[in-house]
Formats: structure tokens, C-alpha cells, sequence
């Protein structure tokens, strides 16, 4: 099986290609990347106007399978992915049970290779059941294929255990996600701490739960010498931190979500429950500083943190209502719509930050357009627009904060390893 | 050319969620109309048909006396049917959803729902899911509209006007669904409001909403025209940062001694029920300045106010 993908502007960072180009699949590999290929083809996709990309490497999704499967699941949530350009996903581990042994990690491997759409990787918790108490056993999981290493949705509050759990994971060149919280800070708050809590009435998050852990965090990698990545970044002391100590030369990465930098804590002011999310929106300095971060490379990578919920951990009281937000179709186009039209970063820049770095940071072969590379693409239009409507979510879940915002960039083809599996 | 005017309704919302989602003009307007039916409280007949065949249902999911019966007196007063739904359940914990239970009464055909509810926003999201009008009766920490319309409603009357007044605000700030609708409609109609509390029961960023903040009560009962003493809330679960309470009284209680530095007439309110000699003394809550009563009394004029401009409001559809 060929496809032919003509006169697209390809993107790919890893060669330092940024120009109108043809690409040739031939079967599950990328064959030929060139001017005007003139081949016959099974399949030809005229791609004039449109971006040609690597397919999206989204390194924090909440798949929900096994256990949660009235969320998510691993079928629902790798359509939606496909649907948003991304070919692969690293998949978190606080699923019930929570993949925290290597029988668990086969287990959820199994559930991938019969219903997943697209890649799908996976994360192993860093202690037993998450719960901050027990190392899991790391090079079980390291064995299983376990990719990386994380305990999201709660920081490990133990320095030993953290210590313990980034020594061993270095050595089973593991990369371990840190999931930044100070729960003795951020305590039972639901939205940003300052005026937004005063004005609502709500308890407040604030910035320093979040960077004294990342501080805390690096502080432990450094000692360990061990690469860490920062989940989540939502306030400007954070990008502050990361900045300085990528300077020192330690090994953290750090990623952010696309409501961090295209929503502030103003959005939460009607008590949405879409808004509520962990780390909160937060103020309108934070958002200037992780759009900065983005730009200066302090911040690597662009993920979802897809966090599907039901309507019935949603629509109730706030305080009492689940965190989260759906991510997985719009990542792509806000971050279009707010880092691109705005000119703050280039073609490259997005898909470095999308694609290029986070395969990298996982250590996965992906998030290249490189010939003989596997054959995930996203080809789009960056001039369409679109507005985000419930009713045209693929997730299971409809709890997105960008419901009803106008957005710029629509995914017209996804491709994963040559076979077309999305197409608008 | 006729000159087509459209007259801008007098009353445009579906319900009342707080003091900080009305103009000055909606603020006027309820306080005018509590004026008026001020005075039906004083007859002997105290009731007028305005609101005969509306139903008015009381949804209370925190203990209250004093709201809730001044809400269904003045309900009452205007002729409505009064329904009282009372339980001490949240709604998460056991059974039915407030949105459901929202549902529910109208489907009965209510036409209004005064809620009480510990969370802050329960009323807000109630009233996205129902067409009727939500009346908030105090959610979480966040408003107590009405509570905030009779604290201002009193004191007009006491004083002729708000705009150029300094009013002080003593007590748990943090926590007071008082202070804030009292925040948001003193600063509407023009009036210099300060609040003074233990730094810790001073949220952050209350200086945006338009207050000042005083660290020394002296300061804040120095030039004030009148004090809004709250309660403090001792049943809340934020304990651990309230002072003892005699280290309070003694710092921030209202005592005859610190008034002496006040001005001769300043006016004392309080939103009740009153912990004598923890944040007021007996003397003052009963003295010449006090208006603690009278409060009690235009609460229910004022929320006659409220449910008879809901109850022409239009609903969306």
C-alpha cells in the first residue's frame, strides 16, 4: 500500500524541513520525502495549503481504562486522539487498579492491541497504588514496557521514596514524571488562590504548592543526577524554576497543557465546573510567563492532560465537582489559535513542542518525518476555523473548558503507521 | 422621523445570585420597593395580593432560622404559597442532586426557589439548570444578596444615603458570605467601605473588590459613619484559624470603651444570631446605636422586594 501526500508545507524539526514538499508512504514507513514525487499511488492526499506534520505525541492522557470505563475509554479516547492529529499518547496510570505491577501493565497492553487506534504508551505509577507510601517494583515495569514513571494526580510527598524511586529509575533509564503538589499547601482548594478565591468564595491553590514541589523535585534529580519531567506547569515561579535549573545544566524537562496558556482564572468566575482543573487556571502573569516559558524553550512540550469526567462528577457542587478538562481534540487547534496567530512561535517551534520533543523525552521512536521513520502525520488546514461544540466531542466525556470558543487549525487527515484513521 | 425610544425594563434577571452581578440602578430599585412595602408591616392587616397563585419553595440544605422565616413571612405577606424543603443532607452525600431536586420542584410548577446551601455557587449552578427564579439565600462563603440588601436598605434608612458613608465591616471576612454581598452593594452605591479582621481572616486580593483593610479596629471605628459586625462563625470548620475568643473580644470585640473613640452616632448593625461578648458586648447590641432589630424587620420588606420583581421577570425559554 502507497500514499501520496502532494504539495503540502511539511514541518518536520528532527530534519529542518519547513517547505511545500511531497512524502511517500509506503506501507507503515515514511519512504521518500521530496519536491514534486511522481509516483503512482494506492492513495494520493492533496495537502495544498495545509500543514504536514508529525502526528501529535501528547505524553499526558487519561485513557481512564481499565476501571473507569464510563469516562473513557482506551477505544473512545484514541479515536478522539486521531480526531485531534495524534498518532501517539502516553497513557497515565491512575486507572482502577492502578498500573502499578507489571500484571497490569500487560494487562492494560492487551486492552491497547484490540481497541486502540492509534499508539498508545504507557506510564507505571511510582508507588503502589499511588499512594505515596510503597515503591512499585520499577524494573518490573520497566520489563513490561512501561515507558516512563508517574504518580499523576498526587505528587510523592516522601523525599526518600522520591530518592529511592528517581535512583532506580535512572538506572532502568526510566523517565519519571513528577505531578508537582504540595498537598500540606494546596490543601482542599479548587480554584487559584487571590482574588478569584475571595471573589468566589472557594478555597484557594496556591502558586507555591506547586513550584516549592517542583523546587523540591529538581533538588532530588539533581542529587540523583536522574531526568526528570515537570507534569503540568501552571504559574510563573515554576517556569522561573525550571529556567534556572536547566541553566545549572540538571536534566528536567517540562511540559504544560494548552489551558495554561489560553485561559486564565477569569473563566472560572461562574463557577463552571469545565474550569475547575488541578493545577487551577491561574492568573494573567502566570499565563504571560508559561507563553514566554514556550517560547524560551524553558517549557518543552505542549500535552493535553485529557481528563474525561461524566456529566455526574461535573455538573454538581463546585467544591465537590471532579478536576479536569478533555484535551485530546483541541490541543492542536488553541494551540494554534494562541501561539501561532499570535506570532509568538513558528510551524517548527509547535512541532518540536508537540511531536518532536516529547517523542524524545519518552525516548520513543516517533515525532519525525524522517524517511524510514513510522508513518504518523497530521496534515490540516491552519486557516480554518472552527467552534468547539459538546454535541461534536469523539471522547466519551464532554468536560471541555473550550466549549463554545472559536478556534483556528482543523485537523483534516490523521495518519498512523500509513493507514488513514481519521479523514474530516 | 419618530425617534423610537425602547425603555429598558425595569428589572432584567431571572434570579438573584449576588450583589455583584446588579447595577446601582437594580440595587435602587429593590431598595425603593422595600421601602414601599416597609410600611404594609405596620398594618394590622399585613397582606397584599401581589403574588396570590405564585409558589414560592424554601430549599434549605444548612440550618437557618432567621432567613428562612423571613423569607417565607415574606412570601406571605405578598400572598404566595409558601413550600419549606429543609435538610441538613448535601446534596452529594445521600440521594438526590441539588440539580435534580432543582428539577424536581419545577416540575411541580414552583415559581420561585430560595436556596441555602453550604457550597459556594450551589445557587448559581441551580440557576443555569432550571428555568424558574433562584433566589440565593446564602451559598458557601460567597453571598447572602438579600442579607446584603436589607444590611444597606437599614442603614439608608437611618442615614438618607449611602453614597459618601464609611462603613467598617468587623470580623471573619475570609468566611463571610455577609461581608462579601455587603462589599459588592455599599461599593456600588458610592459608599467607602473598610474591613478589619485578624490578618488571617482577611482572604487575599479583597483590596480589588474595592475596600480598604485595617489592621488596628480603632482605625476602622475612627471616622466610620457605621459598623457591620459579623458574626463569628464558630460552627465552621476553619477553627484553627479563628484567635481565642476572649483574645478576640478583647482585640476586635465592640465594646462601649472602644466606641468612645467613634463618632457619636455611629450605626451598629449586625447580621445575627449575635455571640454576646465575643465580637459585640451586650450593652451595645441593645444600646441607643444599635439597629440590630430593625435589620430583622426590613429583611423581610426587602425580600418581599425580591420575589416580587422575579416574579415578573421573563424567563428564558
Amino acid at each position: 500500500m502507497n500514499l501520496l501526500i502532494k504539495n503540502g508545507l511539511v514541518i518536520d524539526p528532527a530534519n529542518k524541513i519547513e517547505e511545500v514538499m511531497d512524502i511517500l508512504v509506503s506501507g507503515t514507513k515514511i519512504s521518500k520525502v521530496a519536491k514534486g514525487i511522481n509516483v503512482s499511488s494506492d492513495t494520493v492526499i492533496d495537502a495544498k495549503d495545509k500543514i504536514v506534520m508529525p502526528g501529535i505525541v501528547d505524553m499526558h492522557v487519561h485513557l481512564r481504562e481499565p476501571g473507569r470505563e464510563d469516562k473513557e475509554t482506551v477505544a473512545t479516547g484514541t479515536k478522539a486522539a486521531a480526531k485531534g492529529g495524534v498518532t501517539s499518547v502516553l497513557a497515565m496510570p491512575n486507572t482502577l487498579p492502578v498500573i502499578d505491577c507489571a500484571k497490569n501493565v500487560d494487562r492494560l497492553k492487551d486492552i491497547v492491541k484490540n481497541t486502540a487506534a492509534i499508539d498508545v504508551f504507557i506510564a507505571g505509577a511510582i508507588t503502589v497504588a499511588r499512594s505515596g507510601k510503597k515503591l512499585c517494583e520499577i524494573s518490573a515495569l520497566k520489563n513490561s514496557g512501561a515507558v516512563a514513571i508517574s504518580d499523576d494526580g498526587s505528587s510523592v510527598d516522601s523525599v526518600e521514596i522520591m530518592s529511592e524511586a528517581l535512583a532506580k529509575a535512572k538506572k532502568e533509564k526510566l523517565l519519571v514524571i513528577c505531578h508537582c503538589e504540595d498537598r500540606s499547601l494546596s490543601g482542599r482548594g479548587v480554584v487559584n488562590k487571590g482574588f478569584t478565591s475571595t471573589r468566589l468564595g472557594l478555597r484557594g491553590i496556591s502558586n507555591e504548592s506547586e513550584y516549592k514541589r517542583v523546587e523540591r523535585d529538581i533538588k532530588l534529580a539533581e542529587k540523583s543526577d536522574a531526568p526528570i519531567h515537570i507534569a503540568h506547569v501552571s504559574c510563573k515561579e515554576s517556569v522561573e524554576v525550571i529556567a534556572r535549573a536547566k541553566k545549572k545544566g540538571i536534566k528536567v524537562t517540562a511540559e504544560t497543557a494548552p489551558h495554561y496558556f489560553a485561559l486564565n482564572e477569569d473563566a472560572v468566575l461562574d463557577y463552571h465546573t469545565n474550569m475547575k482543573i488541578n493545577p487551577p487556571l491561574r492568573g494573567k502573569d502566570d499565563v504571560e510567563a508559561i507563553k514566554d516559558g514556550l517560547k524560551k524553550g524553558t517549557i518543552d512540550v505542549i500535552a493535553s492532560d485529557h481528563a474525561p469526567h461524566t456529566e455526574n462528577e461535573k455538573e454538581i457542587e463546585f467544591e465537590h465537582a471532579a478536576s479536569g478538562t478533555i484535551g485530546l481534540e483541541t490541543t492542536l487547534s488553541v494551540s494554534v489559535t494562541e501561539l501561532i496567530e499570535t506570532g509568538l512561535m513558528s510551524w517548527s517551534d509547535l512541532a518540536k513542542k508537540m511531536s518532536y520533543n516529547p517523542a524524545r523525552i519518552l525516548g520513543i521512536d516517533k515525532g519525525t518525518l524522517g524517511v524510514g521513520c513510522d508513518a504518523d502525520i497530521v496534515i490540516f488546514s491552519p486557516e480554518k476555523e472552527w467552534v468547539v461544540k459538546k454535541k461534536n466531542f469523539v471522547s466519551k466525556s464532554k468536560n471541555s473548558a473550550f466549549i463554545g470558543k472559536k478556534l483556528k487549525g482543523v485537523v483534516e487527515y490523521t495518519i498512523h503507521k500509513g493507514e488513514v484513521v481519521y479523514k474530516l | 422621523m419618530t425617534k423610537q425610544v425602547k425603555k429598558k425594563p425595569r428589572w432584567s434577571h431571572k434570579d438573584l445570585l449576588g450583589l455583584e452581578y446588579l447595577s446601582r440602578e437594580d440595587i435602587e430599585l429593590l431598595l425603593d420597593t422595600g421601602d414601599s412595602f416597609r410600611e404594609i408591616l405596620d398594618r394590622s392587616i399585613k397582606k397584599v395580593p401581589a403574588l396570590r397563585g405564585k409558589t414560592v419553595v424554601n430549599l434549605f440544605y444548612e440550618p437557618s432560622t432567621r432567613t428562612r422565616v423571613s423569607f417565607e413571612i415574606a412570601a406571605k405577606r405578598l400572598s404566595a404559597d409558601v413550600i419549606n424543603i429543609a435538610t441538613e443532607t448535601s446534596s452529594v452525600k445521600k440521594g438526590e442532586t441539588l440539580n435534580d431536586t432543582g428539577k424536581n420542584i419545577e416540575a411541580l410548577k414552583a415559581d420561585v426557589i430560595v436556596v441555602r446551601h453550604n457550597c459556594s455557587g450551589a445557587a448559581a449552578m441551580l440557576a443555569r439548570n432550571v428555568n424558574i427564579s433562584i433566589v440565593n439565600a446564602g451559598d458557601g462563603w460567597h453571598e447572602h444578596p438579600t442579607q446584603g440588601l436589607l444590611d444597606i436598605m437599614t442603614l439608608r434608612k437611618k442615614l438618607g444615603h449611602i453614597e459618601g458613608l464609611k462603613v467598617s465591616i468587623i470580623g471573619d471576612i475570609a468566611h463571610s458570605r455577609v461581608a462579601r454581598s455587603n462589599i459588592w452593594g455599599l461599593t456600588k452605591l458610592g459608599a467607602k467601605v473598610t474591613v478589619c479582621a485578624p490578618s488571617m481572616l482577611i482572604p487575599p486580593g479583597i483590596e480589588k473588590m474595592g475596600v480598604s483593610v485595617a489592621d488596628d479596629i480603632d482605625d476602622a471605628l475612627g471616622e466610620a459613619d457605621a459598623v457591620n459586625v459579623l458574626r463569628m462563625q464558630l460552627e465552621r470548620d476553619e477553627k484553627a484559624m479563628f484567635p481565642q475568643q476572649s483574645e478576640y473580644f478583647k482585640t476586635f470585640g465592640i465594646t462601649e470603651e472602644r466606641l468612645k473613640k467613634a463618632k457619636k452616632n455611629i450605626v451598629i448593625m449586625h447580621p445575627g444570631p449575635i455571640n454576646r461578648g465575643i465580637e459585640i458586648s451586650s450593652k451595645i447590641a441593645d444600646g441607643a446605636n444599635s439597629v440590630i432589630l430593625e435589620q430583622v424587620t426590613n429583611g423581610i420588606a426587602v425580600r418581599m422586594a425580591v420575589l416580587f420583581w422575579l416574579s415578573q421577570a421573563k424567563r428564558d425559554k
